[in-house]
């Protein structure tokens, strides 16, 4: 089947989905960091994440891209004072993730602001500090509040990994791509590449289901 | 920085268990609390009454900071937090942490509950003297199912407080204020949210905590109830304590036309 090229799309495959998943790591981490310092009180703070979004949402991906692997292959031997590669995995791990923590500072400074005021001011009533308050009431339900939101960022992350390709990264599009000019037969194989970027798609909306109606629990109020 | 001055009160048996100092609070050019003072000692049960804008709520919040007053002092324990004001007449306050320790020692239940939705009830009984003074897990565990027992949820404890009605979800904000074991409480209108077949069994579980002597600050509409618990009774008017004494006279005979008028329109 595929004249033997499968084994091949399967491990792009593999790869597209380790880029996507250490992606999202990184991005969730810059994203509550980067709304948590949008709120802060101190105006250098805020700046600092406002231009760190304005930046990784303004720039064309693939050029983030770009600009991770070459640039990261510069500064990176300037810090080590020694010629040092970059590889292409790891700086697509961290221009998806920059790009998708841009947008998600977005989604968690929504779901920060959706915490009823009141909670906040129980759980500092109750003796807890500014980060505890923060740690155990407004973080849980944050969650809850961003997960639909983060869920579609986490879709097109997940096709945007196509773009990884160009620096060389051996994921599911260049796979598919390296086939058909092998077998001349182009249509075939962005097919089955479609499809398996498809179904991705299916298995991360389940993923998400799941995880949406477990973060659910105990939230619908009482019918009456 | 040292706008907030720390010292110890003298210790006695006759130490009132909170003072409450002068209390001053402004919002821009409105002075909302002109300089309010409270004494309550052990198994006082202190309700606070006035008419909206009176200023009641916001002096409560003072007590415990949710406000930060303009100016004053609130002692409690053998600790006394003074509000000094900067050079633009800003209050200052130097130590967040005096504060959290206060707080720790003054329960607050709320009006509209704020329970933690993400919690069951027991966990949101259970949360804050794990987490804030960092008690013994299972000790914390019984104390807190036995609260329950006694504001009548034991049933209801693995519930979210959204699965609850108004008066459980009070009921069990209590609990939650009680398993801090604090020295005082702070009721902030506790039945206002309350449709009216509801506030019963939530002034229930109140009247026996002032049997049990709690000492106790209510804020309220409740003039029945307020007539019935309270040891003393406030009546302020315009951020300024305009009568204050023992229910029986307050509520028979009051000095003041102002609440005279006041007791006339909330009677009946």
């Amino acid at each position: 089947m595929l004249q033997g090229f499968l084994p091949q799309l399967l491990s792009g495959l593999w790869v597209t989905v380790q880029l996507a998943l250490g992606a999202v790591c990184v991005g969730l981490v810059l994203g509550i960091a980067g709304a948590a310092m949008k709120l802060s009180p101190l105006a250098p703070v805020r700046w600092v994440a406002e231009t760190y979004t304005a930046i990784f949402r303004g720039l064309p991906e693939l050029l983030t891209v770009l600009l991770v692997y070459f640039g990261g292959t510069v500064l990176m031997t300037a810090i080590i004072g020694d010629y040092f590669e970059v590889s292409a995995y790891g700086a697509g791990v961290a221009a998806l993730g920059i790009t998708f923590g841009a947008y998600a500072t977005e989604v968690f400074r929504g779901a920060i602001l959706a915490v009823p005021k009141g909670q906040v001011e129980a759980a500092h009533a109750f003796g807890m500090s500014k980060l505890l308050a923060f740690r155990r009431v407004v973080l849980p339900q944050v969650w809850r509040i961003a997960l639909p939101g983060l869920g579609n960022l986490f879709l097109v992350l997940l096709k945007d990994t196509a773009l990884v390709s160009v620096v060389g990264l051996e994921d599911l599009m260049r796979e598919a791509d390296i086939a058909s000019r092998y077998t001349k037969e182009p249509f075939t194989f962005y097919m089955a590449a479609a499809f398996l970027y498809l179904g991705l798609t299916v298995v991360t909306m389940a993923v998400l289901h799941v995880l949406e109606t477990r973060a659910n629990r105990g939230q619908r109020r009482a019918a009456g | 920085m040292s706008d907030v001055s720390l010292a110890k009160a003298p210790a006695g048996d006759a130490a009132p268990t909170l003072q409450v100092l002068d209390i001053h609070k402004r919002y821009g050019g409105l002075e909302v609390l002109k300089g309010i003072s409270l004494e309550a000692r052990d198994g006082d049960v202190i309700s606070i009454i006035g008419s909206s804008g009176s200023g009641k709520s916001t002096f409560l919040r003072c007590i415990n900071f949710l406000e930060t007053p303009d100016a004053g002092a609130v002692k409690i324990g053998g600790e006394e937090i003074r509000v000094r004001q900067d050079r633009k007449g800003n209050p200052r306050i130097a130590s967040h942490r005096q504060i959290e320790r206060l707080r720790a020692r003054v329960g607050m239940v709320f009006q509209s509950f704020n329970l933690w939705p993400h919690l069951t009830v027991l966990q949101n009984v259970m949360e804050a003297p794990v987490h804030v003074l960092g008690q013994n897990k299972a000790e914390v565990r019984e104390r807190a199912e036995a609260l329950l027992a006694k504001v009548g949820l034991a049933e209801r404890r693995d519930y979210y407080p959204n699965h609850l009605s108004g008066g459980q979800q009070q009921r069990a904000a209590i609990a939650r204020a009680l398993c801090m074991e604090p020295q005082v409480i702070l009721f902030d209108e506790p039945t206002s949210a309350l449709d009216p077949e509801l506030v019963v069994e939530v002034l229930g579980v109140i009247r026996n905590l002032a049997e049990e002597g709690r000492t106790m600050l209510i804020v309220t509409h409740e003039m029945a109830f307020a007539r019935d618990v309270s040891s003393q009774v406030m009546f302020l008017h315009q951020g300024r304590t305009e009568e204050q004494g023992p229910p029986s006279k307050l509520f028979t005979d009051p000095d003041s036309q102002r609440l005279r008028q006041f007791l006339a329109s909330h009677l009946h």
